[in-house]
């Protein structure tokens, strides 16, 4: 069966798009991409479609619904590359892509990926020096009668 | 028609009886699209119009066939595409073209998407017969 190939570079899994797409094969991507999320830690997936020539709106889902699954895996999703032609044939088939990451060009989006994931290591620090907060609760318990 | 070679005026009909047969319209209609002259922007609204009205012939209407067929009118260009199926038609054609309604899991944009893609659009079905897309774009 048709695969297609996915890459890892560093923490995130980056996906090009090259071939004609057709139902089967945007399935298998997305089982895919989930599994290797979940098997390498991921923290980010890039799309690439700079070769497509058509989304439409099953392909369209497809890619809302890769967004959507790697968010709940703790991944960021961006897709990049998006031709013109394809961009305003989308909006006017009623495609909004909810959810989706875009970035002009590969580069642009690999940047985005790297701030996101740098961003989450300040909120992650941040976070702990919240750490008195659960301490609350024995001061609740003793309040219990 | 000076650009157009007799081949390219020439109709052809595409059986749609798997998925592979989609990918199959969706090439052949932009071959023809780009043959015609059609900008970009217009070779992708009616290729991807052609992917989800083969789509729907194929998912709803059991399979069928896409006619694909260059028009002139009023020394005007435009390419035709008829998409038929002997399938179980459609109870509610105004519901059908409404965006979001789905039977098939998708988006619900197949037909009311096309629809906006396309310059013409009519659609016929009758409940236990089948369902005829016939769409045209204009250059």
């Amino acid at each position: 069966m048709d695969r297609i190939p996915i890459l890892r570079m560093g923490p995130f899994l980056l996906v090009t798009i090259q071939v004609d797409m057709y139902d089967q094969l945007a399935l298998t991507l997305q089982e895919d991409l989930t599994d290797l999320i979940a098997r390498s830690g991921a923290r980010g997936v890039l799309i690439d479609i700079s070769a497509l020539d058509l989304v439409d709106s099953f392909m369209g889902r497809m890619i809302a619904n890769i967004a959507q699954m790697s968010r709940i895996m703790d991944a960021r999703t961006v897709l990049t590359g998006m031709r013109p032609a394809v961009a305003i044939t989308l909006v006017e088939l009623g495609m909004q892509l909810p959810g989706v990451r875009t970035a002009l060009n590969v580069d642009r989006g690999m940047e985005l990926l790297r701030a996101e994931l740098a961003a989450e290591a300040v909120a992650t620090t941040g976070d702990d020096e919240w750490e008195p907060a659960p301490q609350a609760e024995p001061g609740h318990a003793d309040d219990q009668p | 028609m000076p650009t157009t070679s007799p081949d390219a005026a020439r109709a052809e009909t595409l059986s749609i009886a798997v998925e592979a047969d989609v990918v199959r319209v969706r090439q052949a209609v932009r071959t023809r699209a780009a043959a015609l002259g059609f900008s970009i922007v217009d070779q992708t609204k009616v290729v991807t119009a052609a992917s989800e009205l083969a789509r729907n012939t194929l998912k709803h209407g059991g399979g069928g066939h896409c006619r694909v067929e260059p028009v002139t009118a009023g020394g005007r260009v435009g390419l035709r595409l008829v998409f038929e199926d002997q399938g179980p038609g459609i109870p509610d054609v105004r519901l059908a073209l409404t965006d979001g309604y789905t039977t098939g899991g998708g988006m619900g944009l197949g037909l009311s998407g096309s629809r906006r893609l396309m310059t013409d659009f009519d659609l016929w079905s009758e409940v236990g017969k089948g369902t005829r897309v016939t769409v045209a774009k204009w250059k």
